[in-house]
């Protein structure tokens, strides 16, 4: 098995109204260091062993659903995982 | 003239979308589930507002896979009428059939009020019932309607007259206070607002019932008085 | 009876007083041993805990309740049920119930206050009814700390979140803010819907042999122990209780919605009752029990969506979005097949027996056993005692004073700006209110108003309370919170049909909280009679207290009503210049507990307003067939802040202004609370006829813009334009979000 974890995040260039909200809260915290928030999604996907190109895969599944490409960016990791 | 009104999971303006063409416009309308793999007994096809799979994910990021949207995408090829309101214009973002994405409002709040909106565009099969400019009053009601597309894309909507309408007191953020665009052909319609909640004085306005009243028209006018 | 799980036996449940921790006394534990004839094991004390907590049993209100009217022509379902029924003819009715979730709120106010509001719309789904409109009733402490603010944004996102994804329209409420609720806002969700008298449906297992199904969302360990913690007082150790707290799903809820309003249609539906409180527990034993007959469940059916549940786990968990029906046996398959078109989890979970009891099978074995009627109905019933606090002789003594004011235009504006009065807009404007385009009066009126379509009728309804009388004078409170509900449903031309009440009180074991809970619930009851509206149902909140502050007494009022012709309904706007403005009602120096004490005093004090229910009822009628007759052009109630808050309300749309003249005590005139008074705009050609039926008395009319008071003299005591009016009223609650604390 294998654990795939995607995170996604807006593009650099569309302005973040939450990571705005979450930057000015935290100044009002006095966390004065914080230059810029940008919240995204966390996704973690459980994957059966597949004799198809995983890569290819994941990205298909990224660019198809899981990130709408037109705001978002996406990355991703992968970690094999020894069933217990 | 017979209307198909989609129902995806979790929509919830269906029901103000069936009500609009029946009761107000007069015209026959039917729910179409959103597994049913064929329109073609429709003349148009109308995408009403809700939160289509809870909008988990994304606005109508779901709902774009579902059956019914094969048949939505032949239709729009063949030249019928698409309008989506609301989520119903967010699944037609996320389908590609207009260019451009939501975002959530830039207060981060849902807004529910009436607001006015400009005629940008009274050249289309859903608008020739307004005048040019004429400023009309529809309600909006939605947490993620704050529209976003690159400087191309915008050059693009701008050239080729593609923005139908816009905000005058621009309430989410978007961009270029848009709050409604066209396709390039012309016959697929998206907006936020809802005109369907504006068809009857009683409650609040009728503003909205002239789109309708404009896509029956000018069917009528290609289909009817032809023959 | 295995033991694989490490719970506690029996013998160490009784030796350590472990049920102490779930909620039962001594006493009640004895009780359950009693009635068992043997020790009730873990589960078993799961089982009584939950159901003979006060929010599932009323054990410490159900003597106060019995006072309540709950009979009428129009009754259809009185108490009992999931919610109440009232005929609204034409064999149609109207179903609405209000239920708290203040605890839940307090701990995470998003989920907390979204949750409340799914919990209520399958209170109504479950009798049949198609759910048209949400309301709520909130209490904060002032917005002035980030805590509060915050509570107040959550809350305000979760119920716009449940409600607007769920396509319900949000259509009215009210906020108010007193220091009381700092620590315990109060979180109240009022659903109404609509239904065929055919269509009625009845949370019962009748039918011995016919099938128990589980349908909707499957079951966590989420919510485990609710109904016991909202029966506690909050204290600083609360916010460790986190997990208590449910996460809603509306989508999900949606679905679950459409799928039993199908499934009502079907003639092999037996019984169907929401998950509410106490889950599994509460809907499997009330519904036998209320049929005469027992439930076997497996345990090993029910959906699970964590692995390792316990059948304590099972039957307390409070996960959402659950019903629980019973169809006839041999027709398990057409129900299945509803669910399945929708996407929904449906299944068979047991079966209805002859013997009365609730014995729960898992992995092969009985893990309990108890007598349906013993958790449902057999709740020990407390009249705890009862002592009238020292404050209420101190302020029955007090004399009536006049507060002391210096610039009455800038009294005005401060009152307009007072959060209780100011604008709502912020809040409401992230409500769908009007969704299934039937809201014809939309939030910000008295009453909202809904149209029922194709047909010309119209249904007004409200939430109301003024808790601030309510602590002054329980009783007298009470009179009035019924009396201003009806007000609100009279000004917008409707007949008042019916009451739900939710009673937010602080702990009743405290003898001077039971007395206010004594004396409210007789004023509530005497007025309820008076003015002819029964109380179909409802529910009570206790234990509202944080470290030993209770909240004020708080009987939210949730009120219906009919109209029976669209073109009766009335706005309080005042629609044209040259129109006539009445006052109806009789203006005393009654200050207590009104918006000017509390701003000029800081605090409130004294009496409250006084009211005679003779009167309010006769101008209420005699408003109601002025309205009728097509004399009025706009209704409004003078409640909070007085007559010249009440004319400045009537030219807040900026249409038109206000020209009216006062007599007698000038800061009386203005800003005194008394009750039973209406401000009307009646048209020329109308008075005649108007004053034929309203004993009213004519101050000013209508003018093209802004608002200049007279005083006797004919001289302007105050005059101000509408758009200064505006920014006081509007620009307020934003405007304290925004601050800093």
């Amino acid at each position: 098995m294998m654990k795939v974890k995607v995170y996604i995040t807006l593009r650099e260039s569309v302005l973040d109204p939450q990571g705005s909200a979450v930057r000015t809260s935290l100044h009002a915290l006095t966390y004065n260091e914080v230059q810029d928030v940008r919240i995204g999604k966390y996704m973690e996907l459980t994957l059966s062993k597949t004799e198809e190109d995983v890569d290819a895969r994941i990205k298909e599944m990224c660019e198809k659903l899981l990130a709408n490409t037109v705001i978002e960016d996406y990355r991703y990791e992968i970690e094999e995982v020894v069933s217990s | 003239m017979k209307f198909a009104c989609i129902v995806f999971p979790g929509s919830n303006c269906d029901v103000d979308m069936f009500h609009a063409i029946r009761d107000e416009l007069g015209e026959e309308v039917e729910y179409v589930w959103h597994d049913e793999a064929n329109l073609d007994r429709f003349d148009a096809i109308l995408l009403p507002g809700g939160f289509s799979y809870g909008d988990y994910l994304r606005s109508g990021a779901i709902a774009r896979f579902s059956n019914v949207m094969d048949a939505v995408i032949k239709a729009a090829n063949e030249g019928k009428p698409v309008l989506g309101v609301c989520n119903g214009f967010q699944v037609l973002l996320e389908a590609g059939l207009l260019p451009g994405a939501m975002r959530r409002n830039q207060n981060l709040k849902f807004i529910c009020r009436p607001v006015t909106l400009v005629v940008e565009n009274n050249e289309t099969m859903f608008t020739t019932g307004y005048e040019l400019g004429e400023e009309i009053t529809i309600p909006v009601a939605h947490g993620e309607g704050n529209y976003y597309c690159d400087e191309a894309t915008l050059k693009s909507l701008k050239d080729n007259k593609q923005i139908i309408f816009t905000y005058k007191n621009n309430p989410n953020g978007s961009i270029s206070n848009i709050a409604g665009i066209k396709n390039e052909k012309g016959n697929v319609i998206g907006m936020m607002p809802h005109p369907e909640r504006a068809v009857d004085q009683l409650i609040g306005s009728n503003d909205g019932l002239l789109l309708f009243k404009s896509i029956l028209r000018n069917w009528r006018e290609a289909h009817v008085l032809n023959v | 009876m295995s033991l694989m799980y490490k719970e506690p036996t029996a013998e160490m449940i009784k030796e350590n007083r472990l049920y102490a921790d779930m909620g039962l006394t001594d006493e009640e534990f004895q009780l359950v041993e009693n009635i068992l004839g043997r020790l009730p094991n873990w589960t078993e004390t799961g089982l009584f805990s939950v159901m003979w907590s006060e929010h599932c049993s009323y054990k410490n209100s159900k003597v106060l309740l019995k006072k309540f009217p709950i009979t009428g022509e129009r009754v259809l379902q009185g108490p009992g049920e999931g919610a109440g029924i009232i005929d609204i003819n034409d064999d149609q009715a109207v179903v609405f119930k209000i239920e708290s979730h203040n605890h839940p709120s307090a701990i995470e106010p998003y989920q907390g206050a979204a949750t409340g509001v799914g919990g209520i719309i399958r209170d109504v789904f479950s009798m049949g009814a198609r759910p048209v409109a949400l309301l709520n009733s909130l209490r904060f402490g002032e917005l002035q700390s980030p805590k509060v603010k915050y509570l107040f944004e959550e809350v305000v996102a979760g119920i716009a979140g449940y409600g607007n994804c769920i396509g319900i329209p949000t259509v009215g409420g009210e906020v108010q803010f007193d220091p009381c609720y700092e620590g315990n806002p109060l979180v109240n969700a009022m659903c109404v819907g609509l239904i065929d008298h055919k269509d009625i449906q009845k949370g019962q297992a009748k039918g011995v042999g016919n099938t128990v199904m589980y349908v909707g969302a499957s079951t966590g360990r989420d919510g485990i122990h609710g109904a016991t913690f909202a029966s506690e007082e909050l204290d600083e150790a609360s916010d460790e209780k986190r997990p208590a707290v449910q996460v809603g799903d509306p989508f999900m809820e949606k679905l679950l919605l459409e799928a039993c309003l199908e499934l009502i249609k079907s003639d092999a539906l037996v019984g169907i009752q929401d998950m509410g409180a106490a889950g599994l527990t509460s809907s499997s034993a009330e519904m036998a029990s209320k049929a005469g007959s027992g439930i076997e469940l497996n345990l090993d059916e029910v959906p699970q969506r964590e692995l390792g549940m316990t059948p304590y786990e099972m039957m307390l968990s409070e996960s959402q979005e659950r019903m629980l029906i019973v169809v006839k046996k041999g027709r398990e398959d057409e129900i299945k097949e509803i669910f399945d078109r929708w996407g929904l989890l449906s299944k068979v979970v047991g079966t209805v027996t002859d013997d009365k009891k609730l014995r729960l099978i898992f992995k092969g074995e009985v893990s309990a056993e108890v007598p349906v009627d013993a958790l449902a109905e057999d709740a020990p019933v407390y009249h705890k005692p009862s002592r009238e606090p020292e404050y209420f002789a101190k302020f029955q003594q007090q004399e009536e004073v006049i507060p002391k004011v210096t610039d009455v235009k800038q009294t005005l504006l401060d009152l307009l700006a007072q959060p209780t009065i100011a604008s709502k807009e912020w809040v409401y404007d992230q409500y769908d209110y009007m969704v299934r385009t039937n809201t014809v009066v939309c939030p910000g009126s008295d009453a909202a108003v809904l149209r029922i379509r194709d047909t010309n009728k119209a249904l007004a309804m409200t939430t109301d309370c003024n808790s601030r009388y309510l602590y002054l004078d329980p009783e007298v409170g009470g009179k009035i919170a019924i009396a201003e509900a009806a007000r609100n449903l009279v000004c917008s031309g409707a007949e008042p049909l019916g009451v739900t009440d939710c009673l937010n009180y602080g702990n009743p074991e405290k003898p001077e909280i039971f007395w206010q809970l004594e004396k409210s619930t007789d004023g509530l009851s005497e007025a309820c009679r008076e003015l002819e509206t029964p109380v179909i149902g409802g529910n009570v909140s206790l234990y509202n207290e944080r470290s030993g502050v209770a909240v004020y007494p708080t009987p939210v009022i949730g009120m219906v009503g009919l109209i029976d012709d669209v073109n009766h309904i009335t706005t309080q706007s005042f629609k044209n210049a040259g129109d006539l403005i009445f006052l109806i009602g009789e203006t005393k120096p009654e200050f207590g507990g009104s918006e000017l004490q509390k701003l000029v005093d800081g605090e409130i004090s004294g009496k409250s307003p006084s009211i005679d229910l003779d009167i309010e009822k006769k101008l209420q009628t005699q408003l109601l067939t002025a309205i009728r007759s097509g004399a009025i052009a706009s209704a409004h109630d003078v409640s909070e802040g007085g007559f010249a808050v009440a004319v400045a309300e009537c030219i807040m749309d900026g249409k038109v202004g206000a020209k009216v003249s006062i007599t007698g005590e000038e800061v009386t005139a203005l800003f005194a609370e008394s009750q039973s008074r209406f401000v009307v705009s009646v048209p020329r050609d109308k008075k005649e006829q108007f004053e034929s039926l309203v004993d009213a008395t004519c101050v000013g009319e209508v003018v093209d813009a802004g608002l200049t008071i007279l005083n006797e003299s004919g001289e302007p005591v105050i005059q101000v334009a509408t758009d200064e009016l505006q920014n006081s009223w509007r620009g307020a609650i934003p405007c304290l979000l925004k601050s800093k604390a």
